[in-house]
């Protein structure tokens, strides 16, 4: 019988914190700059130059901690992390390993079995490093410091996971607690969270971990699932032909689906860690935790059940609205603004969704305005345009933040209602369609539909949907 | 006394990256094994109820607020660079092919 296998799975996510500027300079944080252009003597690593502690660092590094049901470190400390390598131009890494600013906390997550505690080690303070570009012939390497000393926490998690969806819900989990904090917009794909995962097997039912190897370079959640159920398969094989597992760093190639063993020239891994003494140890007292505790925001479970209660929500729609924190906000400022919840729902989980998808977008990039939705929703309701206009217009204000009254009146595009003209115009739309009109007198439903599309179009959409069936019906009898 | 074998100074010299002279190794062996006596001396202390120590002032707390100082301009900070090219610094090739 073929052995049954349990995979160990432990994280390392690196979170940027968002800042306006670095850890320990006054450089801005901005993504994207020309290179070389964000850097000071501190973050360039210049001899003599002086790191101080911005303190919003460290606020924002405790809110993680306290929404994460960690103990905060009360005399906390940063160390040096020694290594030579050019992405670090003081040749150490000013980071935490003796007294974090977070330990022992957890979050709670869904899984199969209910939900399910995934323990937090620790979470530490530390500076990122700078990019490195490779040149493809091999010859040299070419560094941007822009990012270094660019504000990071390292949230380090328990061996807790034991599958690749208890690591995507572990990681949606701590997105939500952060971006609800507004203190990183964790984006995946921007690099502005990035997951280290420690992977081991072991036979189902052991009480040994595996040897693990670290997997690098995840860059979305697929890529995550995949490396993962990847490197199973790969140790399971492994295992099964009797060979070792190497303890090593592995980079993910999400192209070839394929991950291969990180080598890099500087290969000891020493890091001879001793205390920073540039930087003086931080004390934290009660009164500040307290003070900081209050800046908690209300949290996406909170939102939901809130929303089920207060607007009546379905919980369907409150789940997804709450998945993105502006998205949340969004919709409070819609109802604050006049908006009935169901209805701004509606518009969110639909066009705003299809849109959304449709670009490949998120939505903190658009500039869909809040009260201009209200504004339409009314406009639309009081009768002045119909629900194909209201699309229309709808996508007007999504790419182009248009004032919906003002839009629809430049372009006269205000519901037709006026019977004796509409009567006209569904006349002759019955003269010119003789078959379809035999169509509908023989039984036939589904030619009324026709009939009424061919009015809408010589409308242009803009006659009133109920009234044209009316007429329609009322012309149709009245010529038998 | 403790002595500094040659595989350690090996290693040391990996770290540190530096590459040693015959004459440069018998003094740097030396000076570690000095030390190293330095710290077995102090080992001799009974430390158990000491608190260890890593800063000898007493200031803690000192912060930055979250302000931006205008940055150095890069051809400053590259001026400090053997080398650059379009803007970044130009360094022997880190990684091995694969």
């Amino acid at each position: 019988m073929a052995k049954e296998y349990e995979m160990v799975i432990g994280l390392e996510v690196h979170v940027e914190l968002a800042t306006k500027t670095k850890i320990f300079c006054g450089c801005k944080t901005t993504f994207g700059m020309k290179p070389n252009t964000l850097t000071c003597p501190v973050c360039s690593g210049m001899p003599g130059s002086l790191p101080v502690l911005n303190k919003k660092v460290l606020e924002y590094a405790i809110m993680v901690g306290l929404a994460t049901n960690c103990d905060i470190t009360r005399y906390s400390k940063f160390d040096r992390k020694n290594y030579f390598y050019p992405d670090n131009p003081q040749n150490y890494q000013i980071s935490q390993l003796y007294e974090p600013i977070c330990r022992n906390g957890f979050v709670n997550i869904k899984s199969d079995a209910g939900e399910k505690k995934i323990g937090i080690h620790e979470i530490h303070m530390e500076e990122d490093a700078g990019k490195l570009v490779h040149d493809s012939w091999g010859e040299t390497s070419f560094v941007d410091y822009n990012r270094s000393g660019v504000p990071l926490i390292e949230i380090v998690s328990e061996p807790d996971m034991r599958s690749a969806d208890d690591v995507i819900n572990y990681l949606e989990k701590l997105r939500l607690i952060i971006q609800y904090l507004g203190v990183s917009d964790c984006k995946l794909n921007e690099g502005s969270m990035r997951a280290d995962v420690n992977v081991s097997v072991m036979e189902k039912g052991s009480k040994t971990f595996g040897t693990r190897t670290e997997m690098k370079n995840l860059n979305s959640f697929k890529a995550i699932r995949r490396a993962i159920e990847n490197e199973r398969e790969r140790q399971i094989d492994l295992i099964e032909s009797g060979e070792e597992i190497v303890q090593e760093t592995r980079k993910w190639d999400d192209e070839k689906g394929k991950s291969y063993p990180m080598r890099s020239k500087e290969d000891a891994k020493d890091y001879r860690y001793f205390p920073e003494p540039d930087l003086m140890p931080i004390v934290i007292d009660d009164e500040w935790l307290d003070k900081l505790k209050e800046k908690e925001p209300e949290f996406k479970d909170e939102k939901v059940k809130r929303y089920i209660s207060e607007f009546k929500l379905p919980e369907y729609d409150a789940d997804i609205i709450t998945e993105d924190k502006k998205m949340a906000d969004f919709f409070e400022e819609a109802i604050s603004l006049g908006g009935e919840p169901k209805k701004i729902s509606n518009y969110l989980l639909g066009e705003v969704k299809r849109l959304l998808n449709e670009n490949n977008t998120e939505f903190d990039k658009i500039n869909l305005n809040p009260l201009n939705l209200v504004k339409l929703i009314k406009i639309q309701e009081e009768g002045k345009i119909n629900s194909t206009i209201a699309k229309e217009v709808f996508e007007k204000m999504y790419y182009e933040d248009v004032e919906p009254l003002e839009y629809i009146k430049e372009h006269s595009l205000m519901m037709e209602s006026n019977e004796d003209e509409l009567k006209d115009i569904v006349q002759k739309v019955i003269d010119e369609n003789e078959k379809s009109v035999e169509d509908y007198r023989n039984g036939k439903e589904k030619a009324l539909g026709f009939l009424v599309g061919q009015t809408m179009k010589v409308t242009k959409g803009k006659a009133n949907p109920g009234m044209i069936n009316k007429l329609l019906k009322e012309l149709l009898s009245d010529g038998k | 006394m403790k002595k500094i074998d040659d595989e350690t100074l090996d290693y040391v010299e990996i770290l540190a990256k530096l590459d040693l002279s015959e004459d440069e190794r018998i003094k740097a062996k030396d000076d570690m094994e000095k030390m190293l006596a330095f710290i077995e001396k102090m080992n001799e202390l009974d430390t158990k109820d000491v608190v260890p120590l890593s800063h000898v002032t007493d200031i803690n707390n000192v912060f930055r607020e979250d302000e931006e100082v205008s940055s150095f301009e890069a051809e400053t900070i590259l001026s400090n660079a053997p080398k650059n090219e379009n803007n970044m610094y130009e360094v022997p090739c880190t990684i091995l092919s694969e």
